[in-house]
């Protein structure tokens, strides 16, 4: 089991490494031609940054649109935040003062998490519209989440598991050195259920993630007269039909 | 053209939407442009045998060259935020006529043949579990329908957590379809009016003269002054760029003696050009970069031409979009210009700098009686701007109509600012056969309005965009309304400006 499941971490972390650098590479190299934030829009670099800032950390265009889904939202990324902070224990020895100091609020977190998900989930069901746009595999990321959450949750409150042996096989992996994982049910389906998040992450609406920040609508400044911004493939065309337009 | 329900007006504070109505709009399309429009634009005559792999190849060509696209593709949660937003579907409650439905007609095809997922999926018929589809014909006959009931009004990408912009994929689908034969009449045939006789309306430059002349005169009948509508005058300060609209249609017209009347009082030369006798730009409505920056290069060539100082465009949305986002990318650089003045000015700059240091004077009994309101053009509010700070495409036309009317309302917050809702015409939908869905897709504007019309007695509603003035011309009479309620922002300056010595 152990072997398994290192193989299987192994290759996640592998997949979501190559995956998204891969997609982020893409972002990255796709030229964005013409100048188009939703304006109002920020008039410096600093402003933008501002601006993605409220828009990552505090959903600010989401609070303008739909208050209870803004509501489960934050409940969910908040409550995804704090879990994953608190796990970072299981990899790193001595565990830094930051990640030492929010283990109380795990299991907040936890719940948050999950109650968030289950809302996300019941509008899924309950409201027509949000039925409508709603595919199988919305579903599934929610599920699979839950998955996550919901196990995470039982160990933490009721089939406690040896983590100090659960922290020796992380920080194993991460010395290529594989030491043994414990055998409880509900840790092998949480771990299991990580690592399918991990390698369906690059292949899934998961993109948003890194996506957002390439986001021209929200990432670009408000200065198109006083800057004369030419992506290159709009240069190229220009250098074939320039005689056209200048004397 | 198909038969039109007019939608009953509520009030704009509950914001009501609709029940869905699966296919209520699957009947609603343009008329699909003809070869003799298409060929001359580079685009297919019509629909090829191989149609799905031409499509597919150019959807691979614009995912590689937009990273809006791109991005806009991968990262919709499918959250939902965007669904009651569109003022498409708040008219007609069919849902693939919420932004995200929309979008996926697009993403359902880039999910299928773009994405491993979709790719696997899909070879094996599973393709409906990642949400990607098959690109049919049916699928493709969807594209042209609800692609063409898409304003491009980007009302939808305020309120997304990512800002995706409906706007973008739709631009792009338009692209993929006139390249294999489906273009849109109305604005194929439009562009083409522009390459060959300079302006969108196809009005000959005589004819153009014709009616300038006739302007001076009742302008002269009216105040008694020598206001002058010059053309193709070479050394002009200022060259002026405004929708062909302006040169005839009411209420545009009104405008345009507005713009004139400025421009005498201030004692700035200026002139309009024969060559670029037109401030739109459709080749934005049908997102080909290449038309667009065709189109805007007949600005920079009349720039050059009649060596003027600066550029200035007239009430237009859409145009000053194309001016003030795009211009400087698509035409520039205006090094040749005189470097004080941003390239170009809306003409709203222009007269509120003027109101500002009093370099013209305004007297508001010229607008006696009347009480307004103002609706902020999509692309003026969401896709440009005016002035030095953000938000100046809300704070300068207000500034300009407040300082020329007796009274000024705003309509419902939600309505209003980065929140406004489309006239229903834009986006190059301001086409007879579209009528019922313009009627539809007005609504939310038309329950603002009819808001502060019963609350706040407003008498007209002031707009800055020739397709909204066109759009409400014709709507406000099937809503009850008297056409003329709709004005030029400078027709009220027109109104209350002073002229002469008499200061």
């Amino acid at each position: 089991m152990t072997t398994l499941f290192a193989i299987l971490f192994y290759t996640a972390f592998a997949v979501l490494l190559a995956g998204l650098g891969i997609k982020i590479a893409q972002y990255a190299r796709t030229p964005a031609p013409l100048k188009i934030p939703t304006t109002p829009a920020p008039l410096t670099a600093s402003g933008v940054a501002f601006r993605m800032g409220r828009e990552v950390v505090l959903f600010e265009s989401l609070f303008k649109s739909n208050k209870p889904l803004w509501i489960f939202a934050v409940l969910f990324h908040l409550g995804l935040f704090v879990v994953l902070a608190r796990h970072l224990r299981y990899f790193q020895e001595p565990v830094w003062f930051p990640v030492a100091l929010i283990q109380p609020f795990g299991l907040y977190g936890g719940l948050a998490m999950v109650g968030g998900l289950a809302l996300l989930a019941l509008r899924r069901v309950v409201l027509a519209r949000i039925a409508y746009i709603t595919a199988p595999s919305d579903f599934l990321m929610l599920a699979l989440l839950l998955g996550i959450g919901v196990t995470g949750l039982g160990m933490t409150t009721l089939a406690h598991t040896d983590i100090i042996a659960v922290k020796a096989f992380f920080l194993g992996l991460l010395r290529f050195d594989p030491q043994p994982l414990p055998g409880d049910p509900a840790l092998l389906v949480h771990l299991a259920l990580v690592a399918v998040l991990m390698i369906v992450f690059p292949f899934s609406k998961l993109l948003h993630a890194p996506g957002v920040f390439f986001s021209p609508t929200r990432n670009q400044t408000d200065n198109p007269r006083e800057r004369r911004h030419l992506s290159a493939w709009a240069a190229k065309l220009e250098m074939g039909k320039l005689e056209s337009g200048r004397n | 053209m198909a038969d039109i329900q007019v939608p009953v007006l509520g009030d704009p504070a509950e914001r009501a939407t609709p029940a869905l109505t699966p296919g209520a709009m699957s009947g609603s399309k343009p008329y699909v442009a003809q070869a003799v429009h298409q060929q001359p634009l580079g685009f297919a005559g019509e629909l090829p045998e191989d149609w799905q792999a031409k499509a597919l190849g150019r959807m691979g060509e614009l995912l590689g060259k937009y990273r809006s696209l791109q991005v806009f593709m991968d990262i919709c949660v499918k959250c939902g935020a965007c669904t009651d937003k569109c003022h498409y579907f708040i008219g007609t409650g069919d849902p693939k006529n919420m932004p995200v439905a929309r979008q996926d007609l697009f993403r359902s095809v880039y999910r299928r043949y773009f994405t491993p997922a979709g790719k696997a999926l899909g070879a094996v018929g599973l393709g409906s579990l990642v949400g990607a589809k098959e690109f049919t014909r049916e699928l493709l006959d969807e594209w042209f329908n609800y692609f063409h009931q898409c304003s491009q009004c980007r009302r939808c990408s305020v309120f997304c957590p990512y800002g995706i912009d409906t706007a973008e994929v739709s631009m792009a689908a338009r692209d993929v379809m006139n390249h294999i034969g489906m273009g849109h009449k109305y604005a194929n045939e439009i562009i083409g009016k522009v390459h060959k006789i300079g302006n969108n309306l196809g009005l000959p430059g005589p004819a153009l003269i014709d009616t300038l002349e006739g302007l001076e005169e009742d302008v002269k009948d009216e105040t008694g002054q020598d206001v002058r509508f010059p053309i193709d005058v070479e050394g002009a300060e200022v060259l002026l760029v405004t929708p062909s609209a302006d040169f005839f249609a009411e209420p545009h017209v009104l405008g345009l003696i507005g713009y004139a009347k400025v421009f005498h009082a201030a004692g700035i030369s200026w002139t309009l050009s024969s060559k670029a006798s037109e401030a739109g730009n459709f080749g934005m409505f049908i997102g080909n970069y290449e038309q667009m920056r065709k189109i805007s290069m007949r600005i920079r060539e009349a720039a050059q031409e009649l060596k003027v100082k600066r550029i200035v465009f007239g009430e237009c949305g859409h145009a000053w979009r194309v001016a003030y986002s795009f211009l400087n990318t698509l035409a520039g650089p205006w090094d040749f210009l005189d470097p004080r003045y941003p390239v170009p000015q809306h003409i709203l700059e222009v007269t509120n700098g003027l109101i500002q240091r009093q370099g013209i004077k305004l007297d508001k009994s010229g607008n006696d009686g009347m009480v307004l309101t103002v609706h902020d053009s999509c692309n003026v509010a969401r896709a440009s701007r005016m002035g030095d700070c953000p938000g100046g495409q809300f704070t300068i036309p207000r500034d300009v109509i407040r300082a020329s009317v007796p009274k000024f309302v705003d309509m419902h917050p939600d309505t209003t600012h980065e929140k406004t809702f489309c006239c229903g015409g834009g986006g190059g939908l301001l086409t007879d056969e579209l009528m019922d869905l313009r009627v539809k897709g007005s609504k939310p504007r038309m329950e603002a309005l009819k808001d502060v019309i019963d609350r706040e007695g407003v008498t007209h509603m002031a707009a800055m965009c020739a397709i909204c003035k066109a759009q409400f011309t014709k709507i406000l009479p099937i809503y009850g309304y008297d056409r003329e309620m709709v004005v030029s922002v400078h027709q009220l300056v027109s109104n209350a400006i002073v002229l002469g010595n008499n200061d």
